[in-house]
C-alpha cells in the first residue's frame, strides 16, 4: 500500500471515469451484484415505483373523500383502497426507503469501508423484498385487502372477505428484508469501521441507523409471528384469536403493536440522521451536541419498544397499564424534542445556505415538530380518548411521516444525488418543487387535525356533511402534493443525461464519502483511510486524510 | 489444507476480521430468532395464564416419552456439533465431517419422532380446525395450536439446519477449513445449539405441564 | 370545537386547549429561531468558514429536564381527565349496545330497545355496556368526547352524563369491514320528563328482567336450576352480585361476565360441590338474550336494582318491579337463534346494516 497525503483535487477527475455505475454492464451484472451501491440502486428503483403506487391508492381515497356521499366506488373497494394505500406506504416505501437506499449506499462509505459486513446477504435482503412485494402485489391484484394495515383480529382472521393469507404472506416475507438489512448494518458497523474512525467519530446518520436496525432486528420479527398466526388462523381457523374458542382479539393488538410502534421509529430514526447531515453541511457547523445526539438515537430505540399500549387506550385493556404506556410515551417525546433544539442550535452562528437540501430541513424541523408535539395529544390518554380512531390521528402520522419522513428522504436524494449520479439537477426548479411539496402537505394534513377533533372516525367511506369542508380542502392539497412529487421525478432522470456534472465535493461537506469521486469507484476507496478527524469538521479548510 | 488466502473476501482486511464479522452477524440473527419464538411463547404464556386447567389436560395427550427421547437426542447432538467444531479448531479433517454428519442424523432422529408425534395427534383429532375433538375443555384447542404453531416453528428450523449441517460437513470433508478458517462451522454450530435450548424451552412447556 | 354536551367535554377540551397553546408555543419558538438563524446568519461569501461551536452541557439539560417536567404535568393532568372518563359515578343508569356488523342495538332495562340511536335522560349519569356479536366495533360520541371499543366475548363499559338536550352524532369507531362508515347513528338527550315518557311509550316486550325471565324458561334453565336449590345446579336467586366458590377453591364475585361465561361456557367455571353437566347455549342466544338473562339474574338478587349500581357490587335497594311476571310482549323470538332486527315499538332507524355472520363462521376467501 502506499503511503501520501490523499487531497480533494486528486480526486477531481473527468466524468467517465471507472466508478460503480459503469463498472460492468448488463442485466445479469445489476441483478446479481453485490456492490452495495448498485443494490441501493435497485432500491431506489422499487421503492419509488412503490411509493407511486401507495399515491396512487391514496389519490383515489381523496378523491371519494371528496363529496360526503360514497359515490365515486363501493364501500368494499373504499377499505381496499385505503388498506393498501397503508400496507404499500409503510412496508414497501417507508420503511425500506432511507435504510435500503441510502444506509446501503453510505454507510461504507461513511466508515471507510469497502462494502457491508454481508455484501451477498445485501442482495438476497432485495430479492426477498421483491418477493415480499410480488406475493402483495398478488393480493392486491387479486382483489385487494380490506382490513387496514393494522390486520386487527377477528375481522382479519374470520370475517374479512379478502387475500388476507396472500397479503399476511407478503409482509412475512419482507419483513426479512428488513431483519437482514438491520443485521447487516449491525455488524457492520461494529466490525469495519477504517482505523481511527471510533464510534464518537461516526457521523450521525450512521448513529442513527444503527439505532434503526437495531430496532428492525428486535420488532420485525414480533410482527413476523403475529402475521403468520392471523395467517394460520384464517386458514385453518385455530380459534387463537377467536373469542368463541377462548382466544383473545387483543393479543393480536398487543402482539402487532410491539412491533409497529417500534416501527414508526424505524421510519423516523434514519431522516433524523439525514437531517443531522444536511444541517451541519448547510450550516457549515459542527453539529452542536453530537453525544446528545447520537444517544438520543439510541434512547428512542429502547423506549420506543415500552409504549405500544399507547395504540389501544380504549381497546378494553386495564386503565393502570394505559396509564403505565402514557406515562412512557411523554418519556419518549424527550429524545426527539433533544435532537429538534440540537439542530437549532448548530445553525447559530453558522453559515447559512439555502440550497435545497436546505429547505428540505426547515420543512422537517417545522413538521417533525409540529407531528411530534402532537403525539403529546396523544400520549395523554383523557384526550386520546377523543381524539382516538378519528383524523387527528391520521393528520398526525402523516406529518411524522410526510412532513418528517419523507422530506428526510428527500433531502438525502437532494443531497447525495450527485454523489450518486455524478450529476447536478437544477436548483431552481428543485427549490420549486419542494414549497409545492410543503404547501400541499400542509394544505392535505392541517385541516385533518380540525375535522379529527370534530369527530370525523378515519377509515370512512362517507361522512356526515358538516366534515365536507375540510375534506375538501385535503384533498386540494393532496393534488397539489401529489404535482409537487412528480416535479423531481421529472428533473431528476433529466439530470442523468443534461445535468451538469458534480464534481467529488459540490456542497463543501465534511464526511468520508465526499472524498471521493462522482460517481464513486466499486471499491469506495483505493487505500483505506485512517481518520484523524473528528465528524463534521467545519472548521478547518480541508480535512487531511492520511493513506495507509 | 486449504489456503486461507483464497477464503479472505474482498471487503475484508483479513481473516480476524472476517471471523469476528460472521460470529456478531450469526449473533444477532440468533437474537431476532429469540423475538421471533417469543411472540409464540407471549402467546402460549397469555393464555396458559387464563385456562390453566385446560392446558394442563391438553399436556397430559402428549406423549412425554418420546418428549424425552427427543430432548436426549437432541442434547447429544449438540454435543456432536461442539466436538465437530473443536475438530475443525484443530484441523481433524474426517473427525469433523464425521461428528457433522452424526449431528444430521441425530438431527434427522427427532424429526423423524416429531413426524410420528404429529401422526398420531392427526388420528386422535387433535389437530386444531374445524376437525378438532377433544374430551376437555373446549379452551383446549388453543394449547394445541400453540403446540403445533411451537413445534412446527422448531421442526422448520431443525430441518433447515439439517440441510446446512449437511453442506458443512461436505466442505468439511472436502477439505476447506482448518484451524486458520473455521468460521462457518463455528456459526453453524451457533445456530444448531440454539434451535437446541429452543427445544430445552418447548419440552417443559408443552410436555410436562401439571405433571408430577 | 364539537358540541359540549356532556360533563366530560369541556374537561377534554380544556386539555385540548392548553396542548395547542403549548404547540404553538413551541412551534413558533422553533419557528422563529430557526428563521432568525436563516436569516442573520445566511452565507455571505462562498468560502466563509464559521468559528465552531462547542456544545453545552447546561443547555442540553435545560432542554431536557423543561421538557420533561411539562410532559409530567400533562400527563397528570390527563391521566386525571382519564380516571374522570373511567371511573363510572355509582349512582349511574344502565343502558346496553350491542354492536354487529353493522348497527348498534341498545336496549334499556325497562325493556325498550333501539337500533342506531338511543335515548338518554340529561343530567343523569348513564352507564353503558357493551360488546359485540362479531368484529371489534368502538362506541364514539364526539360530543360528549368518549369512546369505547366493542370486543366479541366480553362486556366493556364507559359512561357519560348528557348535559344538554339534542341530537348527537354516534360513530362506530373501530374499522369493522364494508359498512363501518355506515354504523353511524344519533344519541338522543332528552329532558328527563321528557325521556320518562319516552321510556314508557314502548309497551311491548316487557322489561329486559321480564324477557330475561322468559328466556330463562323457553331455554329449559328452570328445569335445573330449581330456585329452591334442589336440582342438580345451583339456584340463582340471589346469586347476582354475590362471592361464589369454584371447585378449583378459586372464589369470585357473580357479575355479568360470569354469567354470561357460564351461559355460553358453562365448563369454564364450575360451582363448588356440582357437575360440569351444564350444556352450552352458543348459538342458541344472541348477546342481547345473554344480557336479558343476567338482567333477570340481577332482578332475582335481592340486594341489586337495576340502574342504581355497577355489577359486581352489592348496594341495598329495591328490586326490579314487575321482574317475577311472565313478560306480556309479543313473543317476537327473542333471543332465540340469530338476532332478530329491530324491537318492536320504540322508534327504530331503517338499519343500514347488512348481513352478519354468526360468531365463528368463516367466511369464504383465504
Amino acid at each position: 500500500m502506499s503511503t501520501g497525503t490523499l487531497r480533494t483535487e486528486d480526486h477531481l477527475v473527468e466524468p467517465g471515469h471507472l466508478n460503480y455505475i459503469n463498472n460492468g454492464y448488463g442485466l445479469k451484472s445489476w441483478l446479481l451484484t453485490i456492490d452495495h451501491k448498485r443494490i441501493a440502486l435497485l432500491y431506489l428503483i422499487s421503492i419509488t415505483t412503490f411509493f407511486f403506487l401507495g399515491g396512487f391508492f391514496a389519490l383515489l381515497i381523496r378523491l371519494e373523500l371528496l363529496t360526503p356521499a360514497g359515490d365515486l366506488m363501493e364501500a368494499d373497494m373504499y377499505n381496499r383502497m385505503f388498506t393498501m394505500h397503508g400496507m404499500v406506504m409503510i412496508f414497501f416505501f417507508l420503511i425500506p426507503s432511507i435504510p435500503a437506499v441510502f444506509g446501503n449506499f453510505l454507510i461504507p462509505m461513511m466508515i471507510g469501508a469497502r462494502d457491508l459486513a454481508f455484501p451477498r446477504i445485501n442482495l438476497l435482503s432485495w430479492y426477498i423484498f421483491i418477493a415480499g412485494a410480488l406475493f402483495t402485489m398478488a393480493a392486491v391484484v387479486l382483489g385487494g385487502v380490506d382490513t387496514g394495515w393494522t390486520f386487527y383480529t377477528p375481522f382479519s382472521s374470520t370475517y374479512s372477505n379478502s387475500n388476507v393469507a396472500l397479503a399476511a404472506v407478503g409482509v412475512f416475507i419482507t419483513g426479512f428484508s428488513s431483519i437482514l438489512t438491520g443485521l447487516n448494518f449491525i455488524v457492520t458497523i461494529h466490525k469495519m469501521r477504517a482505523p481511527g474512525m471510533t464510534w464518537f467519530r461516526m457521523p450521525l446518520f450512521v448513529w442513527a441507523h444503527y439505532a434503526t436496525s437495531l430496532i428492525m432486528v428486535l420488532g420485525t420479527p414480533v410482527l413476523a409471528i403475529s402475521i403468520v398466526l392471523v395467517a394460520l388462523e384464517r386458514l385453518f381457523r385455530i380459534g387463537i384469536f377467536d373469542p368463541a374458542l377462548g382466544g383473545d382479539p387483543l393479543l393480536f393488538q398487543h402482539l402487532f403493536w410491539y412491533y409497529s410502534h417500534p416501527a414508526v421509529y424505524i421510519m423516523i430514526l434514519p431522516a433524523m440522521g439525514v437531517i443531522s447531515e444536511l444541517v451541519t453541511c448547510f450550516s457549515r457547523k459542527r453539529i452542536f451536541g453530537y453525544t446528545f445526539v447520537a444517544f438520543s438515537s439510541l434512547a428512542i430505540a429502547v423506549y420506543g419498544f415500552l409504549v405500544w399500549g399507547h395504540h389501544m387506550f380504549v381497546s378494553g385493556q386495564s386503565v393502570y397499564a394505559s396509564l403505565l404506556f402514557s406515562a412512557l410515551s411523554f418519556l419518549v417525546a424527550i429524545p426527539s424534542a433533544i435532537k429538534v433544539f440540537n439542530w437549532t442550535a448548530t445553525m447559530y452562528k453558522g453559515s447559512i445556505s439555502y440550497d435545497t437540501p436546505m429547505l428540505y430541513v426547515f420543512g422537517f424541523i417545522g413538521l417533525f415538530t409540529i407531528g411530534g408535539l402532537t403525539g403529546l395529544f396523544l400520549a395523554s390518554t383523557g384526550l386520546d380518548v377523543h381524539v382516538h380512531d378519528t383524523y387527528f390521528i391520521v393528520a398526525h402520522f402523516h406529518y411524522i411521516m410526510v412532513g418528517g419522513a419523507i422530506m428526510g428522504y428527500l433531502g438525502a436524494i437532494h443531497f447525495w444525488w450527485p454523489k450518486i449520479t455524478g450529476r447536478l439537477y437544477p436548483e431552481g426548479w428543485s427549490k420549486f418543487a419542494t414549497l409545492v411539496i410543503f404547501v400541499g402537505f400542509n394544505l392535505t394534513f392541517f385541516p385533518q387535525f380540525l375535522v379529527g377533533y370534530l369527530g370525523m372516525p378515519r377509515r370512512y367511506h362517507a361522512y356526515p356533511d358538516e366534515f365536507q369542508v375540510y375534506n375538501v380542502m385535503s384533498t386540494a392539497g393532496a393534488s397539489i402534493l401529489g404535482f409537487g412529487y412528480l416535479i423531481p421525478m421529472i428533473y431528476l432522470v433529466w439530470s442523468l443525461k443534461y445535468g451538469a456534472v458534480a464534481g467529488p465535493n459540490p456542497w463543501g461537506a465534511a464526511g468520508l464519502e465526499w472524498k471521493t469521486p462522482s460517481p464513486p469507484p466499486t471499491e469506495n476507496f483505493p487505500v483505506t483511510p485512517i481518520v484523524t478527524e473528528e465528524a463534521y469538521s467545519y472548521s478547518k479548510q480541508e480535512a487531511e486524510v492520511v493513506g495507509q | 489444507m486449504s489456503d486461507s488466502e483464497h477464503v479472505l473476501q474482498h471487503h475484508f482486511d483479513d481473516l480476524k476480521q472476517q471471523h469476528e464479522a460472521s460470529t456478531l452477524g450469526m449473533w444477532a440473527f440468533l437474537i431476532t430468532e429469540v423475538l421471533f419464538f417469543g411472540g409464540l411463547f407471549a402467546g402460549y404464556a397469555q393464555y396458559r395464564i387464563r385456562y390453566p386447567g385446560a392446558y394442563a389436560a391438553a399436556s397430559h395427550h402428549l406423549d412425554i416419552t418420546l418428549g424425552a427421547i427427543n430432548t436426549a437426542v437432541l442434547i447429544a447432538s449438540s454435543l456432536t456439533m461442539a466436538l465437530a467444531v473443536r475438530g475443525a479448531q484443530t484441523g481433524r479433517r474426517k473427525a469433523t465431517a464425521g461428528l457433522l454428519m452424526s449431528t444430521v442424523a441425530l438431527g434427522l432422529v427427532f424429526l423423524g419422532i416429531k413426524a410420528v408425534e404429529y401422526s398420531h395427534k392427526f388420528h386422535e383429532h387433535l389437530v386444531p380446525g374445524p376437525s378438532f375433538s377433544f374430551d376437555g375443555p373446549r379452551e383446549s384447542q388453543l394449547f394445541f395450536s400453540f403446540y403445533f404453531a411451537m413445534t412446527g416453528m422448531h421442526a422448520l428450523h431443525m430441518i433447515i439446519g439439517v440441510v446446512l449441517v449437511t453442506i458443512i460437513a461436505w466442505f468439511a470433508w472436502r477439505g476447506r477449513y482448518s484451524p486458520e478458517y473455521f468460521s462457518p462451522v463455528e456459526v453453524t454450530g451457533l445456530y444448531w445449539h440454539f434451535v437446541d435450548i429452543v427445544w430445552i424451552f418447548l419440552f417443559p412447556m408443552l410436555y410436562l405441564i401439571g405433571r408430577h | 370545537m364539537p358540541d359540549q354536551a356532556s360533563t366530560i367535554s369541556s374537561e377534554v377540551d380544556l386539555l385540548y386547549a392548553f396542548l395547542v397553546g403549548m404547540t404553538l408555543f413551541f412551534v413558533g419558538l422553533i419557528f422563529l429561531m430557526v428563521a432568525i438563524f436563516a436569516i442573520r446568519y445566511r452565507r455571505r461569501s462562498s468560502d466563509e468558514i464559521p468559528r465552531p461551536n462547542f456544545g453545552s452541557l447546561r443547555l442540553e439539560i435545560v432542554w431536557s429536564v423543561i421538557p420533561l417536567l411539562i410532559s409530567v404535568g400533562i400527563f397528570i393532568w390527563s391521566a386525571s381527565v382519564f380516571f374522570d372518563i373511567q371511573r363510572v359515578p355509582a349512582n349511574a343508569m344502565q343502558v346496553y349496545g350491542v354492536g354487529k356488523q353493522w348497527m348498534w342495538k341498545f336496549q334499556h332495562p325497562e325493556g325498550n330497545r333501539e337500533i342506531n340511536e338511543l335515548h338518554v335522560p340529561a343530567g343523569r349519569p348513564v352507564k353503558i355496556t357493551l360488546t359485540s356479536e362479531d368484529v371489534i366495533h368502538s362506541f364514539f360520541v364526539p360530543a360528549f368526547r368518549i369512546k369505547q371499543d366493542a370486543l366479541p366475548g366480553r362486556y366493556t363499559t364507559t359512561w357519560f352524563q348528557a348535559t344538554k338536550p339534542g341530537t348527537y352524532h354516534l360513530f362506530c369507531a373501530e374499522y369493522c369491514g364494508t359498512q363501518h362508515s355506515g354504523m353511524r347513528g344519533s344519541v338522543v338527550v332528552m329532558e328527563p320528563a321528557q325521556y320518562e315518557a319516552w321510556l314508557s311509550g314502548d309497551a311491548s316486550g316487557g322489561s329486559m328482567a321480564a324477557r330475561g325471565e322468559k328466556l330463562f324458561n323457553q331455554l329449559g334453565c328452570v328445569t335445573c336450576h330449581l330456585p329452591d336449590g334442589s336440582g342438580r345446579c345451583p339456584s340463582l336467586v340471589n346469586v347476582y352480585g354475590k362471592s361464589v366458590k369454584l371447585i378449583t377453591g378459586e372464589e369470585l364475585v357473580a357479575n355479568d361476565e360470569y354469567i354470561r361465561e357460564s351461559v355460553l361456557h358453562p365448563n369454564a367455571k364450575i360451582v363448588d360441590a356440582y357437575q360440569p353437566i351444564m350444556p352450552t347455549y352458543q348459538g342458541q342466544v344472541s348477546e342481547e338474550g345473554v344480557l336479558q338473562l343476567i338482567a333477570y339474574i340481577k332482578s332475582i338478587s335481592s340486594q341489586v336494582t337495576e340502574g342504581t349500581a355497577a355489577p359486581g357490587t352489592t348496594t341495598p335497594g329495591t328490586a326490579l318491579p314487575g321482574a317475577t311476571t311472565p313478560g306480556a310482549g309479543t313473543g317476537t323470538g327473542t333471543g332465540t337463534g340469530p338476532t332478530p332486527p329491530g324491537g318492536a315499538g320504540s322508534t327504530n332507524q331503517s338499519t343500514p346494516g347488512g348481513a352478519s355472520a354468526p360468531n365463528g363462521i368463516n367466511r369464504s376467501g383465504q
